[in-house]
């Protein structure tokens, strides 16, 4: 059994190299550090991970399966392809495994009121879920542009028992989503807990949904060297904040002969304005609590992203994948809403997986960096959700309803 | 530390009065020109001390009015050397009127501290209030602080540590920023019971200026809040004032005013 909670080379933060840290308004900051006691208290606790390992594997169906994808890998210049398949678990992707473990951290200190933001929707169905489960209140934000494109899933967190409140400032998407949920947190502190989404934010939070997502990379290394007899040459994933990147990364980080590789959504192209690749074409500065890479214009300004992937549209991005890009440990780059298009259809008629849009861009990089390497390689992709969410969105792009079918 | 003019204008304040009124408006709405007249009124109604938002993209610390503000100056195309323009024009109209910017942190690093520091203080500007730097992350603006003269205030929250509360004291300069409630700002019909007890607790630790801000709106508001601080500040409201215009905006700094007269 791998040790799901073992410590990353990356170390607990609050910073990663030049990033990360708390840049927060000042009345957050007592919030921030019961969080971080009382992870550092949870994270060596043997109830705890017992009680999680559990909820993993009666709750969510870990271990997720590894699958290999011959048909697909054709197109990927006949390497070997295997995908760690995270939309096989409840709620339909890799957010459960950070929520389960924030909710009963929330539980341990006694807050009885979770908030969320979110930008597919997917981790606001999975908190909602938890919510649910461990009957605590719950209000999701989510930009109003997500709402209206994630329709399916805002009528699933209400179906849960979840408040959706639709964000109607700035963008109305991911970015001004997480601002209002801040807004919440700063009021509410004292009954409210915020299960942030992704492994961005301030400190705790990097380390911390790091910390939970990295059973993706520890079973999935097991898994390689059990199905192979070695590990992949490279490891892929898309990212948005990064949370499903960091998790299947993060075990293979003092593994020196294995390629990580995170695909960043790059809209209509990284050199249009039309983008949401924050690595590949921002710089660092300091948004939503920490520091790291940031889409902004001369001024400082946050610029608005843009992605067919609601779960990758977002301006900012991981300190720890700030770290790992400059430190050269991971590459990222970016893949344009079409190649991530047609890689979900790829994969699809190929293997009969539909996946989540934001994955579809780490299928794409694959298809890439496979025909790169050629027919020797291993690559894993982080399959890292399912694409019934996005059915709406595929139709009307490749049009595959009849007219008047698909509703405005 | 002494050479703050705004620690001056705040303890000349509290001697001749109950207390100083520092009155918040965002450079750039609904232009900014009216923005520039806007902070000139203030200075002539009974402001003691000017903060100058700097509209950010992503205003964590503020409410509907603030945002609403903000994003209307940024959508009439407000960029980061209007601020230094509009500190020099106000300072050159108003010299008696210390101006401190109250800007998110992101503008500042990638202006650069040094840089941006050096130009407020060119322009005539007192120093920043930060809402989403604590001093953790400090260090750059300490040093460029230090270097140009200029003023510093950081926050203390009700729900921050003693060590916290010190440490903020001892870092501000000009006044430390008592966040009055848990929140964001915006108008309220109490101010919280929570600012009167921060207020002890830092009184404990400093005998430099406090001044409380978030939900302050009515002179009666800043009559009670100057009983036991040095400063009232007042953003939301003067914001929605001047939504109907420079009268409206004169009428509510005078009613505010009437507040600091009492003792
Ligand atoms: C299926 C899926 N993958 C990826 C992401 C992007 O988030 P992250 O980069 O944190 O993994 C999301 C976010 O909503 C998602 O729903």
């Amino acid at each position: 059994m791998t040790d799901t909670l073992a410590p990353s080379p990356s170390g607990t933060g609050p910073y990663f190299g030049a990033y990360g840290g708390r840049w927060v308004p000042e009345p957050l900051v007592a919030a921030l550090d019961e969080l971080s006691a009382a992870w550092d208290e949870l994270r060596v606790d043997p109830g705890f991970r017992d009680e999680l390992a559990a909820l993993h594997r009666d709750y969510t169906g870990r271990p997720s399966p590894l699958t290999e994808v011959p048909r697909f890998a054709q197109h990927a210049g006949g390497a070997r392809v295997f995908l760690k398949r995270e939309d096989l678990n409840h709620t339909g992707s890799h957010k459960i495994n950070n929520v389960l473990g924030q909710a009963l951290l929330t539980r341990k200190i006694g807050k009885k009121r979770v908030i969320a933001e979110t930008g597919a929707g997917q981790h606001g169905v999975a908190t909602a879920t938890a919510a649910a489960l461990f009957g605590l209140d719950c209000t999701i934000y989510m930009g109003e542009v997500d709402t209206d494109r994630q329709a399916l899933n805002v009528a699933r967190m209400r179906l849960l028992g979840a408040e959706v409140v639709p964000v109607t400032s700035g963008s109305r998407t991911l970015k001004d989503a997480i601002n209002e949920a801040m807004r919440d947190w700063v009021t509410n502190v004292a009954t409210t807990t915020y299960i942030f989404g992704t492994a961005a934010g301030p400190h705790p939070f990097p380390a911390m949904v790091r910390d939970l997502q990295r059973i993706i990379g520890d079973e999935a290394r097991a898994q390689m060297l059990e199905r192979t007899g070695a590990l992949p040459d490279a490891v892929l994933a898309c990212v948005g904040g990064g949370s499903n990147a960091i998790g299947i990364f993060t075990a293979f980080l003092d593994d020196p002969g294995v390629a990580l590789w995170g695909l960043e959504a790059g809209g209509d192209g990284a050199d249009t304005p039309r983008t949401a690749a924050t690595i590949s074409v921002g710089r660092p500065g300091v948004l939503h609590g920490a520091r790291s890479y940031v889409l902004q214009d001369e001024d400082g300004q946050t610029v608005e992203s843009h992605s067919v992937s609601a779960g990758l549209d977002y301006p900012g991005v991981g300190p720890e994948h700030a770290f790992l890009a400059d430190s050269g440990r991971a590459t990222y780059r970016a893949v344009t809403d079409a190649a991530a298009m047609d890689a979900l259809r790829l994969l699809s008629r190929t293997e009969g997986i539909i996946p989540a849009i934001e994955s579809a861009h780490a299928l794409a990089g694959a298809l890439e960096v496979g025909r790169e390497l050629g027919p020797d390689a291993t690559l894993l992709i982080n399959l890292s959700g399912r694409g019934d969410k996005d059915t709406t969105t595929v139709a009307r792009w490749f049009d595959l309803v009849d007219r008047g079918a698909v509703q405005e | 530390m002494t050479g703050s003019v705004v620690e001056a204008r705040i303890r000349a304040a509290k001697q001749e009065r109950a207390g100083a009124l520092v009155g918040y408006l965002p450079i750039g709405y609904p232009d900014l020109a009216t923005s520039i007249e806007a902070a000139i009124t203030l200075t002539r109604h009974g402001v003691d001390v000017l903060e100058l938002g700097l509209p950010y993209s992503d205003p964590v610390m503020d409410g509907p009015a603030i945002q609403a503000a903000t994003t209307k100056a940024l959508g009439n195309g407000f960029r980061l050397r209007h601020a230094f323009e509009a500190v020099r024009e106000i300072t050159r109209a108003s010299p008696d009127v210390p101006v401190l910017c109250m800007t998110y942190y992101n503008p500042v690093l990638s202006y650069g501290v040094e840089r941006f520091a050096a130009d407020l203080r060119a322009a005539g500007g007192a120093g920043l209030i930060t809402p989403d730097l604590v001093p953790d992350e400090a260090g750059e603006w300490l040093a460029a602080s230090d270097a140009e003269g200029l003023d510093r205030v950081f926050l203390a929250a009700p729900t921050s540590s003693e060590q916290r509360i010190r440490r903020a004291t001892e870092l501000s300069r000009g006044f430390t920023y008592v966040v009055s409630t848990m929140g964001i700002t915006g108008a309220r019909s109490d101010v919280d019971s929570a600012a009167r007890t921060l207020v002890e607790r830092l009184r404990d630790v400093t005998d430099e200026p406090l001044a409380v801000g978030l939900g302050i709106s009515t002179g009666q508001q800043v009559a009670e809040v100057l009983g036991y601080a040095d400063g009232a500040i007042v953003g939301s409201r003067l914001v929605s004032a001047l939504g109907e215009g420079l009268d409206a905006l004169a009428d509510a700094a005078d009613g505010l005013a009437e507040g600091t007269r009492r003792r």
